[in-house]
């Protein structure tokens, strides 16, 4: 069996398998643990609305804390926006997302996508400049944190390089290129790429409980 | 160690401008007699005791980006790394993994965590106890939105039944659970010191009514060291001619039980209050300025009693712009420049941030905001019992001068503030420092300034 075809056959299906099994089975041991009621008299009911407002505030830095947190979350923001343009504007991606799910929709023009790569992949080695530099990150960081950069690059640097030529034939390219994106996904579960779900789960739950006592979230 | 042990080891000093213990030396202070490997596993049962769906999830979300440092007072002001928030549950997280995680079994398997030592427990001490005041505003920072002041304040419940509790905090908590007061505000002291300040001021000040419609709590530094604020209280209440009572058999609101990690005394603590209210039938129950004192029984008391509680708990701050800004209570204007320090356990984890500046509008002082200010603000570095530790001592004086270039910069003639823990720990920076700011009492200006009838 060729690269490209294994790529596309049956690592294509498990890892699909895998990621949504493993996704499930970490949301649900987590969600279904027990939620003690609490009692005292609330101040504000609009849990729900706090939870959702929260989900979203928390994309952005408060004012109060930007002049210490610029620069690292300017970083973030460029490698989660580049990713995103990349993932889910480049044309080749939406045929490949329609064969898999018949969704479709408009792409970029291939040369703002190669462009938005190649400064997505600058940030993503500035982060690990930092991340392996920086005290806090340094002592903070573990397994999951140079694992889970690895397999989010693996797949932009794969992709510039087939879309370039580069380096080898172009079949092993997108081979190799789609095989990462499949490491990524069985990676996804197990560590902290699950923050893309996650996200929305911890900030919700902070967003209600604070709501309720009408303090700031 | 029996009490008599606890008091000839650990002599408090009461006549001490400040909560202490005299001989606060051993680095890491260990209580009871227990194997490492014991002290490890209790210490991680209990931290998982209380485990729910929310912790789980906070447990699952942290991306490592370290931005909770920046939050942080003890980072900001030291720059080491090991004062990072989410740091201080490093431990914790890891046996949170290796034991309950969804995906504990390949952990364990793959022998991907290791086991938590007791050393590691030990070195974890200073950060879960010395640098970290509960204060919250890493909780503010996260952008994954985890309340990690929360779990420090549930990893406190595993190292204080493993016996990992920082000396002075512990003895301090021993004594309230023994005493009923951990300052020594026992009932007795307490009466006389009532009647003392009746003479005194010659002020009614009702005790342990049969009925009353409303019932105050104390805290023991308001008890023993502002004693004017029982005064202040009461001419309030006076004012608004309302039914109201202390009791002798539930006043003390300061809950060592919640700073120290025992909930079963923090629970003790409460259920005096909670009883003595429902005794005498009141329907409001008003908290003193104190600020964790408004954790334990706004937030958690009702979860201690085990149903909605049968009265209203208020911080007295809004007790007072409650009636203030009703008309019920008049207040003459006081022409003079004031700041607002907000106790961070009634602004920003109690969400009663409005309450205070509404009082101060009331009273018509020139507000100037610090900055940052509100749900924002910098805490005081006395707050989560970090007050009573001596060691910790040089690290909250660090933390400390952000507060005063806070003060000094918003340039006011007076600094106000409605917790008696924080104005503590202002006098005790203020002498450290021999800075020339004074932080005053909220309730004791309002008590000042009624307007009778």
């Amino acid at each position: 069996m060729e690269l490209l075809e294994f790529a596309r056959g049956p690592a294509l299906m498990w890892s699909l398998i895998i990621f949504c099994f493993g996704v499930a089975w970490r949301l649900v041991g987590i969600l279904l643990l027990r939620r003690k009621p609490d009692l005292s008299e609330a101040r504000s009911r609009a849990t729900l609305w706090g939870g959702i407002r929260t989900v979203f505030s928390r994309i952005w830095v408060r004012k109060e804390f930007q002049s210490r947190t610029a620069y690292g979350a300017a970083l973030g923001y460029v490698f989660h926006i580049g990713l995103a343009i990349v993932v889910l504007l480049f044309v080749p991606h939406i045929l490949f997302i329609k064969d898999l799910t018949g969704l479709s929709w408009g792409g970029l023009p291939n040369g703002v996508i190669y462009a938005t790569g190649v400064i997505t992949l600058i940030a993503l080695i500035i982060i690990m400049i930092r991340r392996l530099t920086h005290p806090v990150l340094k002592l903070l960081s573990n397994f999951d944190d140079y694992f889970s950069w690895v397999v989010t690059t693996a797949p932009l640097l794969t992709g510039l390089l087939a879309t370039a030529h580069l380096g080898a034939r172009y079949e092993t390219l997108l081979g190799l290129h789609i095989l990462s994106v499949e490491l990524f996904l069985v990676w996804f579960p197990f560590g902290k790429l699950m923050h893309a779900i996650l996200f929305a789960v911890s900030r919700g739950t902070t967003g209600a409980l604070l709501e309720r006592k009408g303090a700031a979230t | 160690m029996s009490p008599a042990d606890v008091n000839k080891e650990h002599p408090l000093e009461t006549k001490a401008p400040r909560l202490s213990i005299k001989k606060p030396q051993a680095r890491y202070d260990k209580q009871g007699e227990m194997p490492d490997s014991e002290r490890v596993e209790i210490a991680m049962k209990n931290f998982v005791r209380d485990f729910g769906a929310h912790v789980a999830t906070y447990m699952e979300s942290c991306i490592h980006c370290g931005m909770c440092a920046e939050a942080c007072h003890y980072y900001v002001q030291t720059g080491d790394p090991k004062y990072t928030p989410i740091w201080k549950l490093e431990p914790f997280k890891q046996a949170y993994k290796r034991e309950m995680g969804p995906f504990a079994i390949f952990y364990r398997m793959l022998g991907l965590k290791r086991k938590v030592t007791v050393e590691e427990l030990e070195e974890w001490q200073e950060l879960i106890y010395d640098s970290c005041t509960v204060c919250g505003r890493c909780t503010l920072i996260c952008p994954m939105g985890i309340d990690i002041a929360a779990l420090v304040a549930q990893a406190r419940h595993g190292m204080f039944q493993a016996g990992l509790v920082p000396h002075e905090l512990w003895a301090v908590a021993e004594r309230a659970h023994r005493e009923g007061s951990p300052l020594g505000a026992t009932p007795k002291v307490f009466k006389e010191r009532i009647e003392w300040l009746a003479d005194d001021h010659e002020i009614e000040i009702p005790v342990d009514k049969e009925q009353a419609d409303v019932i105050i709590s104390m805290s023991s530094i308001e008890i023993m060291k502002y004693p004017e604020s029982i005064v202040a209280t009461a001419k309030v209440l006076n004012a608004l001619k309302q039914n109201w009572t202390i009791r002798l058999d539930g006043y003390e609101a300061t809950n060592f039980g919640l700073l120290s990690g025992n909930s079963q005394w923090q629970k003790e603590t409460s259920m005096k209050i909670i009883d003595a209210a429902v005794k005498c039938g009141a329907r409001l129950l008003i908290l003193p300025e104190c600020g964790h004192a408004y954790g334990a029984l706004r937030w958690q008391g009702a979860n201690m009693f085990g149903k909605p509680l049968p009265f209203k708990v208020v911080h007295i701050s809004e007790f007072l712009a409650e009636n203030l800004n009703s008309g019920l209570l008049k207040v003459k204007k006081v022409s003079k420049s004031v700041t607002f320090h907000d106790p961070c356990q009634i602004s920003r984890r109690g969400g009663a941030t409005q309450a205070g500046r509404d009082v101060l509008k009331a009273l018509g002082a020139d507000l100037r905001e610090m900055s940052p200010t509100g749900n924002l603000n910098w805490c005081c570095g006395g707050g989560g019992g970090v007050i009573t530790i001596h060691r910790a001592d040089n690290l909250r004086y660090k933390v400390f001068e952000i507060k005063m270039k806070q003060v000094n910069d918003a340039n006011a003639e007076m600094l106000v503030t409605t917790c008696s823990n924080c104005r503590q720990t202002f006098d005790d920076g203020q002498a450290h420092f021999k800075w020339d700011k004074t932080a005053n009492s909220l309730l004791e200006m309002v008590a000042d300034n009624l307007v009778e009838g």
